[in-house]
Parts: C-alpha cells; structure tokens; sequence
C-alpha cells in the first residue's frame, strides 16, 4: 500500500480536528479534536518514517504522545473545575478574559 | 585611590531610604526622625565636598572610576566641578527642609490599619530621589547620568501620584483622578524625553565609542573624534529634548502646574527645585559640553523658546485662581531666565544661570513651602478663598512676602544678582533679547503682589479669621531659607568663587569668549597709570 | 573717616531688623528705637559734614570699599560707598527730614496697633535711601533704588484691611518697576559700552563713546527717573500713594525718594552732558509734568491728594532744570532740597489737620481752622508761602534760579521752556492759596463723621508740632541761606560742574515777571474761593476742571488699555496654555488611547476566536512561505 495514502488519511483528520476546534462549543470536544489533530501528525509522521526509512519520525510521535498525554492531565483538570465553577462545559461562557 | 567620598554622599540617602522603609507601620514618628537625621547626614556630607573642593583645581575633582559593563565601555565614573558642588549643596540643603515641611503630609488619614505605611513610604521616596539627584549631579559617564536621570522619574511618579495635596476642592474621588493624571503626565512626558535621549545615548557611543564625558570633550578638543555636522546636531537635539522636558522649556511644560498643583507642597518645592535642576544642569555639562557647534547651530531657536517662556509663564501666572499653579507658571518663566543664560554664552550669563538654580531653588522653597502651611490651615488653593490674611497671621504673611519677594528678585535677595547676571550677559551679546527679557521684571512683580494682594491684603474673610500664625516648626523651615536668600543676596561671593572656574570651562568647550567692551576702561587705567 | 560711611546705612538698618524681627516684645519701645537709629544716623552724617566742610573742594570726596559684591568673570560690582558734596547733601537731607518725622509719627501713630512695625519700615527707608546716594556704583545704586521701592510698597499699604491702600501699594511697586526697566538696560548698556558701572570710570570716559550710545542711556536713565520721581508718563501712582499714612507721604512721596529721579540724573550728569537730544527729552518731560502735577493739583479736593499734585509739578522743575544741563544742575538739588522743608512741612500740616478732623481728607469739609489750630496754620501759612515763592522765603530763590536757567537755555527752546516755569509759577500759586482758603479760612464746613459725630479739632500734641515747626523754619531761610554768597553753588560745584547762563532778559525782569504772576494766581483762587462761600458738594466743573480731577484721565486710559488689556490677554493665554499647548499632547494621549481601545475589541475571550486568529495566521504563514519558495 503506498504510505502517501496515510498522509491523505492524516491530513483528513487534520481537517477534522481544525474545523471541529473552530466550530464546537463544548470544551470536551473541542479538546477532542485537539487529540485529532495531535494524532494525525503522528500518523503523518510515522508515514514519514516509513517513507524516509529513518526512525526519527517514530521518535517524533511518541514525543508528541507524552506531550498530548501531559496536556491531557493539564486540560482536563481546567475543564472539570471550570464545569465546577459554571456548570457548563461551553467555551463561550468562560469568556472572562477578555479587556 | 582615595575614599570615594562621591559615592558615600550620594549612597547615604539611598541607605537612609532603605532603612526608613524598612521602619515598622506603628513607629511612625521614628522613621520620619530617621529621615531628617539622613539628610543632614546627606548634608553634611555635601559640606564636606564644597570643602574638600578645590575652585583653583583640576575641572572635576574628587573623581572615582571603576569598570561597570565593560563590553559597551560604561564606566561608573563620578566627579564634580564647581557647578556640580553647588547643585550638589543645594539638593542636600533643601531635602531637611522639604522632609520637616511635610512633616505631616503623609501621616494615614485612619489609623486603624496597621500593614499600611504611607509615611515611611513617603519619606523613603524623597530620599531616593536625593539620592539620584546627587548621583546625575556626580555622573560623569553619560550612560551612568542616563540610568539615574530617568531612574529618578520612578520615585517621583509614586510621590506624585501617591501622596496628594489634601487641599483639593473637589471630592477625594476627583481629587484622586486629577492626582493621577498628574503623575501619569509628568511620567509620560518625560519618558518621552528619555527615550530621545536614550537614542541619543546610543548613537552617541557609535560615534565616540564610549561613554565617558572627559574623554569625548578632550578627544573632540584635540581633533581625534571626528563628528560630521549633522551627527553632531541630531545627537544634540536629542539630548537637549530630554532637557528641555525635564527643565521645562515652553511648549514642553505643561505637566508641570499639573505636578506641582496636585502634588503636597514639599514634593511640589522637590519637584522645581530639585529634580528640574537636573535638566538645566545637564544642558550646561552635555549639550555644551559634548556638542559645542551644534548648541551655537541651535542658539537662536532656544533663545526665542527661552523668551516665551520667560514672559509666557509669567503672563499665565497672572491669570491663574491656583496657589500652587501660579508658583508653577512663575518657575517656567524663572527657567526661561536660566536656560537664556546658558545659552547667551557668556561668562556673566552662565555664572548668572548657575546661580540661578540655586537661587531659585531657595526663593521657591520658602514661596511654595509658606503656601503649603498656608493652604493646609484652609484646606483650599484658590486664591480667592483668602483675603486679610496677613491681619490674623503676620509671620506667615510676612515670610510670605520675602518668599515673594525673592520670587519677583528684589535686589538684597538673592535671585536679584542671578536674574541680573543673566540679563546682562544675554544683553552682552544679544541687546534686543536682553531687553525682552527684562521686561520679565515687571511681569514676577504683577504675578507676586496679585497673588499678595488678593491672599494676605484686603478685609478679613470669615474663614481665615481663626487662621493660626506660624508653629515653630514651620519657623524653623523658613526662617533658615530667608537667612540664606537674605545672605547670597548681598555676599554672593561664596557661590562664585565656586562656579566662576567651571564656567570658563565651559566657555573654553564652546570656544567662545565674552563680547568686548566698546571702550576699554581697565586698558586706559592701565595707561594713565604707567 | 570713611569707614562711618558705611554706619550711615547700618544704624537705620539696625533698627529695622530689630523692629522687624523682634516681636511684640518691643511695642511699647519700638518707635523710641527707629527714632534712636534714624537720629543716630542723621548725627553722624554731621559729623562726616564738618568733617568735609574742613578740607578743600577737591579733597572732599570720601570712599569706603567694603567688600565685592558680584565676581564673575569680566563683572565686578562693590559693595563701595562714595560720599561726596552731592551725596552730602542728600545724606543730610534724608536722616535730617527722616528724624523729624520719626519723631513726628511718634505722635502720629500713636494709636495704631502696628506702630513698632511702621517704623520699622521708616528705618528701612531711610537705610534703603542712604544706600541709593551713597552707593558708587549704579548696580549698588539700584539695589538701594528698589529698596526704598519696597519701603515705599510696605508703607503706602501700611493700612492693608483698606483694600485701595494695597491697590496703591500695588500699582507704586509695578509702575516704579516699569522705569526700573530702564535703569536695568541703562547699566547694562553701561556695562557692554565700558566693562564697568562704578560712578567714576564710567563718568570719565563718556567722551570715548558715540552720542547715541550716550543718548540711549540717557533716555533708559530718565525712564528710571520718571517710575520713581512719578514723572509723566509714569506719574499716575504718586496720587494713589497718598493712601499711605502722612508721615510717609512726606517723608517718601514729598521729600526724598520721589526726588531720587533727579539725583539720578544729575549724577549721571556727564552721561547727559554728551547727550543733548536726551537732555531735550528730560527738559520735555519735567516741562510736561510741571504743567500736568499743577493743574491736577488745582481740581483735587483731597488735600493730600492736591499736594500729590504739586509735589509731581515741583520735581518737574527739578528734572527740568537738570534737564537744562550744568546751567541748571546746581538750581534742580537747591530745588530739591528747599522743597524737601516745605513739601515735608506742608505734608505734616496736612495730617496734623486730619489728625483734628478725625481723619477727613475733602478740603471741602474743613474751614476756618486758623483759630484752632494755631501752630498748624502757621507752619503750614509759612510753608505756603515758600512753595509759591514769596520774596525772601526758600522757593523764591530755588524757583526764581530754574526760571532764570530756563530762559537762558536760549533760542525758541528757552523761551518755551521759561514761559512753562512762569505759568507753572503761576498755578502753583492759585493751587496753594486754594488749599490755605479751604482749609483755615472761611466758614466752618464740617461734617459728621460716619459714626455722626462733628469732629472738634485742636493743636496736634509737642511730638508732631516740634517737627513742623522746624521745618517751617527750614522752608523760611534755607533758600536765603544757600544763596547769600553763592553758598550752596560754590559747595556743589565741584561734582556737578557749573556754567553761568545769560538769559536773554535780565535777572531782575525774571523776577518782577514772576511776581506778576504770582499775584496773578493768587488774586483768581482769592476770587473764586476766598470772598464767597465754598460748597460742601464739589460743583460740577468745567470739562478742565473735571478731567483733572481724574488725573487728566492717565488711569483710566491706563485701566482701559493696560489693565483691562492685561486682563484679556493673560485670560486668553491660560486658555491658550489649557486648551492648545495642553491640548496638542492631550489630544496625541487621546488619539493612541482610541486606537488602541479600537484593537482591544479583538480581544473578545471566546477561545474559538483565538482559534481561528490562530488558524488564519497559520495559513498567511504557509502561504508566505510557499510563495517566497516559488519565487
């Protein structure tokens, strides 16, 4: 199977992840989709490793494993006190930040 | 190397700044003692360089130089001249004033909060700010002056902003607003002028490759430090800029009424006659030090500029309701005397200038310092709100009158021989100038005996009847003051046998010599006598 | 010798530190101590006198250098004293007069709760007037010229609750300051002409310089001298300083500082003499002010206010005569100092009588006081008659010498000029003989005073008397005194110079003019005030009469264009200052503050927003990248 494949598939998801940050509300998803968009450069780096027949695309991913995994344990900890704090999973209702 | 006696003067206040602030929030009065106690160390420390100080030397004496951040060339390099003693002296001198002045300036309203500690800030600050002051008057490392010339503006923003006069009409609210804009006015405008300057700065070490004033002066003297005539006159703009917002020159004052009128009395009296002497001082130390034939390229404007000021500040003196603004205005025109005489360039007018700081600085302090217990007993600044004063309070009143006095230079006071110096050196070489300026006289005269006349003259008003006269503190503030204006009046020699050297200096820099006489009395004594 | 030169100005100055600075404490001894140091001051200008009056003419000169005041490079002014017959005679004149009426407001002021402080001020008047004559140098000159400006200042609005007394003390000060201007730009002129401006180098060498460098000076001189001699154009404080005390008004407003325009010009009379367009201009001046003083003196119902008048016409023949050149240097201090007896005399009769008339100033409202104030109406009947110059009194012959000057400055110019001093001879003359009807003869006008009472007037207590009557005795036979033998002549010749004129008629038809018109201006004041009854409620008045009564309308053309001008202009240069100064920077503030709270609404706080700022970012960047690739 040719790998340039994979990197339509990444790409896709890539898409998939972006729009779906810009659109969605709930901050569950959208934090989803940040996963998608994460994994799909995995994906798309492995596909590059494959390619190039080196491993520093494989080293890549699992770098970027451990910071998605990290960022996990970081957002989802601001997500349930903000659900705490407001009751709403809504993005737009912590807008506090703003001038 | 000796004892660096320069860096020990202008260290005190910084400790004595340290240690105020440090004072616990419940022992008050001890911090403010301590205070007082640093500045007369600070003092006497300053005597001691006048002292040790010697007028028929070297041009800067009792200089220390050690290596700061030798990659850019800034050396931490300090020594005075003759000019730099007197300023020196007279920032010393006029800080115990300023600190017994606003005694109770800073006292909290309430006293049930206990972490809060306006009083040792206060204090605190105002030694900070000697302590810079000192130290820009030392500096002879331009970038070593620069770091302290805009440093300085940090303390005196909080003193400005933090600490407002309580005489405000309108309520605390309003008061806090004009306060703050105030300090914010007076930050801006002369962070602009710094930044200018800081350009300047660095171009100026492209030039010359370092920073140190001596070597550039004699560098440029001996022809080794070639400066095309653009460069030159950019770099001079820039520093002059600076100055000339620090001093303030017309149109860049405006943020001085505001500064003076909603600060208290003693930091207004710190803010016109210490900190502004800063600028004036350093357009004679690196405007004609450093770019001798760009300040003659720009004499003309500055001197038309200087003219304004002199007859503008005084006109919008007159027509001020404000105590505090109408001082503010009459030193605007006063820094149009000194900056004219720096620029006339002549011996008379830049030794008249010098003098004219000090002067100044004496004759406004005892002014402004007699209007701050005057509006503290009223609670009020317009001076419509007083009349008869000087029926129920005839020492206030009467300090009143020297400090006005001195203000509009009654000969016998001391800023009579500055003023007259200065007239007569701009009319050496510019007679027309000279004689607009003169005008100037009859102008301090309207603005002073108004302000006397509507304030202490007239029927007694009602809310001034049970005014109290002067308590011995405040005696003790002014009557040291008028002492002095009363004593470099008519023995002014103390002074310029001090400044006379470094004045020819500098006219060796600018390569200029005094406008000879049309008949030459002393040459044809000579004659007679042989 | 020369070293109590310096003890003339200290004792007077003495006293008024103490009296000053010595508080409450000093009440009850205070006018015993300014009286001690004025006498003192007075003793020892005798003693320097005799002194003086022992050497010969060419050694009379003393000079005492006491420190230096301003050294700077290329500027010297002493701190030096110059004691010479000029100065003598001043020094004399100025303690003499100023003990008398230290002693005379002793009685005075006797009531006032300020008294320690008013003679406080009179010391330091007369220090401040000691120091003007005897400085040697113009700059110490003008440090003692704005002295006795202050002292004036102080004692014209001695009385401050009255707020037109600190009006006039105000306006004195500001005008005075106007003619400063001019001594200022004199010395400075000095100064960049010679290198110097002490009295003799700069005297000695008037020849080496150009005519109109000497006129310029000249003419900055006369401003000065105008401001403080209260000549026109600057003449129009003199009246309203009458709202000072009487003891001021005739010790500062009639005998000494008010002169000290003519010692200034008769000092400098080397700098005029090179000067003849200046000399012009000063004999203009005094000519004009003679004429104006005299006719506002006329109409003036204020009695202070009518010698205010005649005090201004009288300098304005000193500065006339100075004006004349060394023909009339000599006639302008004889003048002067004639008039410092009587004025002073006249003065001190005036308030002795508003001492009697609880106050009241309208001639109008006195009358026939002759019965009850014998030795007033004497001192005063004596003065009169020596201000219009009765044969044989002190004006007959100090006034008949400027007269004759004028005449003899020959051509169109003496004509003009000695017909002005006739005529003003003349006016003088029917203004006195007005004043002496109004006051102590005809019927008793008098009114109730604002607490309704009539006031009961009678002989003012020894204290002021013993002054006035020795100044009468001045007013009778100083003037016959210095002119037998030429005395004061041959004692001032010496400093002024002298040149005998040749009037083009003889001295005797001079005189007999005189006369004539002496009797003239008597006989009309005895018609229209002597032989019918005076109305309490001044007339209405011809449109003369009425314009000088406002002073010839000077102050209100003054309020018009320079106060009410004054007004507008720093009015509109605060706003100028508020709104355009200000205004520029504020608007720069406002505008950067605008469009940075314009960005700010980018800053909403919805993430997705940031999301998609992000993203576009993000695509721009590629597609950057891209195309810069490409190309």
């Amino acid at each position: 199977m040719n790998p340039v494949n994979y990197l339509y598939l990444a790409a896709l998801l890539f898409t998939i992840g972006g729009v779906g940050v810009l659109i969605r509300k709930n901050a569950i998803v959208l934090f989803m989709c940040v996963e998608l968009m994460l994994n799909a450069c995995n994906l798309a780096f492995v596909a590059f490793s494959r390619m190039h027949g080196n491993l520093d695309g494989q080293i890549i991913a699992f770098f970027t494993m451990v910071v998605a995994a990290a960022e996990v344990v970081v957002g989802l900890a601001i997500i349930v006190s903000l659900f705490r704090t407001r009751h709403s999973a809504s993005v737009d209702d912590a807008s506090l930040m703003k001038l | 190397m000796n004892f660096p006696l320069l860096t020990v003067t202008a260290a005190v206040p910084a400790v004595g700044a340290i240690l105020t602030a440090a004072v616990p929030a419940a022992r008050r009065t001890a911090a403010k003692w301590l205070a007082l106690l640093f500045s007369l160390a600070t003092l006497a420390l300053a005597v001691l360089v006048a002292i040790r100080f010697d007028p028929s030397g070297d041009r800067y004496q009792l200089t220390e130089s050690r290596p700061w951040i030798a990659d850019f060339g800034v050396r931490y390099e300090l020594g005075v001249d003759g000019i730099g003693v007197v300023l020196i002296g007279l920032t010393a001198l006029l800080i115990p004033f300023v600190i017994a002045a606003g005694w109770h300036d800073a006292d909290p309203l309430e006293t049930k909060s206990t972490r809060w500690r306006p009083t040792q800030g206060f204090f605190a600050l105002i030694l900070l700010v000697e302590a810079m002051v000192i130290i820009s008057f030392e500096a002879t490392d331009v970038f070593l002056f620069y770091i302290f010339f805009e440093a300085m503006l940090i303390p005196m923003y909080f003193l400005i902003g933090g600490f407002g006069d309580r005489a405000h009409g309108g309520s605390e609210e309003n008061a806090a607003t004009q306060r703050s804009y105030a300090a914010v006015k007076f930050l801006l405008y002369n962070l602009v002028g710094g930044l200018i300057m800081l350009a300047a700065v660095i171009g100026l070490y492209v030039v010359a490759g370092n920073f140190s004033l001596q070597e550039i002066i004699a560098a440029r003297a001996a022809g080794t430090l070639d400066m095309s005539t653009n460069t030159e006159r950019l770099l001079f703009l820039g520093f002059f800029f600076a100055f000339a917002v620090k001093a303030p020159l017309w149109p860049l004052h405006t943020w001085l009424p505001n500064a003076m009128g909603e600060s208290t009395a003693p930091v207004a009296v710190l803010i016109t006659a210490v900190v502004d002497k800063v600028g004036t001082f350093a357009m004679l130390r690196f405007c004609l030090g450093l770019f001798p034939d760009a300040s003659k390229w720009a004499t003309p404007v500055i001197l038309v500029l200087a003219l304004i000021s002199i007859v503008y500040g005084a006109l919008v003196a007159v027509g001020q309701r404000d105590i505090k603004r109408l001082v503010a205005y009459a030193s605007i025109s006063h820094f149009g005397f000194i900056i004219l005489g720096i620029f006339a360039m002549t011996s008379q007018g830049q030794s008249g200038a010098t003098l004219y700081m000090v002067n100044h600085g004496l004759s406004t302090a005892a002014l402004m310092l007699v209007a701050g217990f005057l509006i503290s007993r009223r609670g009020s600044r317009l001076i419509a709100d007083y009349g008869g004063v000087q029926k129920v309070a005839p020492v206030l009143a009467g300090t009143f009158l020297i400090g006005g006095l001195a203000t509009l230079s009654l000969p016998g006071l001391a800023p009579f021989v500055s003023e007259f110096l200065v007239l007569v050196g701009t009319f050496a070489r510019y007679p027309v100038v000279g004689i607009i300026a003169t005008t100037g006289i009859v102008l301090a005269a309207l603005y002073t005996l108004v302000l006397y006349q509507r304030t202490m003259t007239g029927p007694v008003k009602e809310e001034v009847r049970s005014m109290p006269d002067l308590r011995l503190r405040e005696v003790l503030v002014v009557a040291p003051l008028i002492a002095l204006l009363i004593g470099l009046g008519v023995y002014p020699k103390v002074l310029t046998d001090i400044v006379n050297p470094a004045v020819e200096h500098t006219m060796s820099d600018v390569k200029q010599t005094d406008p000879k006489p049309e008949v030459d009395v002393e040459a044809k004594n000579g004659e007679a006598a042989k | 010798m020369e070293n109590l030169i310096a003890l003339l100005v200290a004792a007077p100055l003495l006293g008024a530190v103490v009296l000053l600075c010595g508080g409450r404490r000093l009440d009850k001894v205070g006018h015993w101590i300014g009286t001690l140091l004025a006498a003192v001051s007075f003793g020892i200008g005798v003693a320097l006198f005799a002194d003086m009056l022992g050497r010969t003419a060419e050694d009379r000169t003393l000079t005492q250098n006491l420190y230096t005041w301003i050294p700077v490079e290329g500027f010297q002014a002493d701190m030096a004293f110059q004691l010479d017959q000029l100065s003598m005679t001043f020094v004399l004149l100025i303690s003499g007069v100023g003990t008398l009426i230290h002693v005379y407001s002793i009685g005075y002021m006797e009531h006032d709760e300020r008294r320690r402080r008013f003679f406080g001020y009179l010391n330091l008047f007369v220090a401040a007037m000691l120091l003007l004559v005897l400085a040697d140098n113009y700059l110490l000159l003008y440090f003692g010229w704005e002295g006795v400006g202050l002292a004036s200042y102080l004692l014209i609005g001695f009385w401050q609750h009255k707020p037109s007394a600190a009006t006039a003390a105000k306006k004195a000060f500001l005008v005075n300051r106007v003619g400063d201007i001019g001594l200022s730009i004199a010395i400075m002129l000095m100064f960049t002409t010679f290198g110097t401006f002490a009295f003799e180098p700069v005297l000695a060498s008037v020849g080496e310089t150009s005519e109109g460098t000497l006129t310029a000076i000249g003419l900055m001189l006369l401003l000065a001298a105008c401001g403080k001699s209260a000549q026109v154009p600057l003449q129009s404080w003199l009246g309203d300083a009458m709202e000072g005390p009487t003891p001021v008004s005739a010790l500062i407003h009639a005998a000494t500082m008010v002169t000290a325009g003519v010692y200034l010009i008769v000092r400098s009379a080397a700098i005029f003499n090179g000067a003849p367009d200046a000399q012009l201009v000063v004999t203009v001046v005094g000519a004009v002010t003679l004429l104006f003083g005299a006719i506002v003196g006329c109409a003036k119902d204020d009695i202070k206010k009518a010698l205010a008048g005649s005090t201004m016409s009288q300098i304005g023949y000193m500065i006339l005569a100075a004006g004349l050149g060394p023909i009339g240097y000599v006639f302008a201090i004889m003048h002067l100092v004639t008039h410092g007896f009587f004025k002073a005399g006249l003065f001190l009769g005036a308030g002795s009588v508003m001492h009697g008339m609880n106050d009241e100033v309208d001639m109008r409202k006195y009358g026939g006081l002759r019965k009850y104030m014998p030795v007033t109406y004497a001192t005063f009947g004596l003065g009169y008659l020596a201000i219009i110059g009765f044969p044989g009194l002190s004006g007959f012959f100090s006034k008949d010498m400027i007269i004759e000057a004028a005449f003899a400055k020959g051509g169109t110019e003496g004509w003009i000029l000695g017909g002005v001093t006739l005529l003003g001879a003349g006016i003088t003359a029917f203004y006195m003989t007005r004043v002496m009807l109004l006051t102590f003869f005809g019927e008793k006008r008098w009114q109730p005073d604002a607490g309704g009472e009539l006031p009961h007037p009678h002989e003012s207590p020894k204290s002021m008397t013993l002054p006035m009557v020795i100044l009468a005795l001045g007013s009778v036979f100083a003037g016959a005194f210095f002119e037998i033998g030429e005395r004061f002549l041959k004692w001032l010749e010496p400093v002024t110079g002298y040149e005998h004129g040749n009037p083009p008629v003889s001295a005797m038809t001079v005189t007999a003019a005189t006369m004539v018109v002496l009797v003239i201006g008597i006989a009309i004041a005895w018609t229209m005030y002597g032989r019918k009854p005076v109305p309490v409620v001044a007339p209405r008045g011809s449109l003369l009469t009425r314009a000088a009564r406002k002073d010839l309308y000077q102050d209100d053309f003054n309020h018009v264009v320079l106060v009410r001008g004054g007004e507008h202009l720093t009015r509109s240069l605060v706003y100028l200052d508020h709104s355009v100064v200000d205004g520029v920077v504020n608007g720069t503030a406002a505008s950067v503050g605008g469009l940075s709270g314009r960005l700010r609404k980018l800053q909403n706080g919805y993430a997705r927003s940031y999301a998609v700022s992000m993203f576009g970012g993000t695509v721009v960047l590629i597609a950057a990248t891209l195309l810069m690739r490409a190309v």
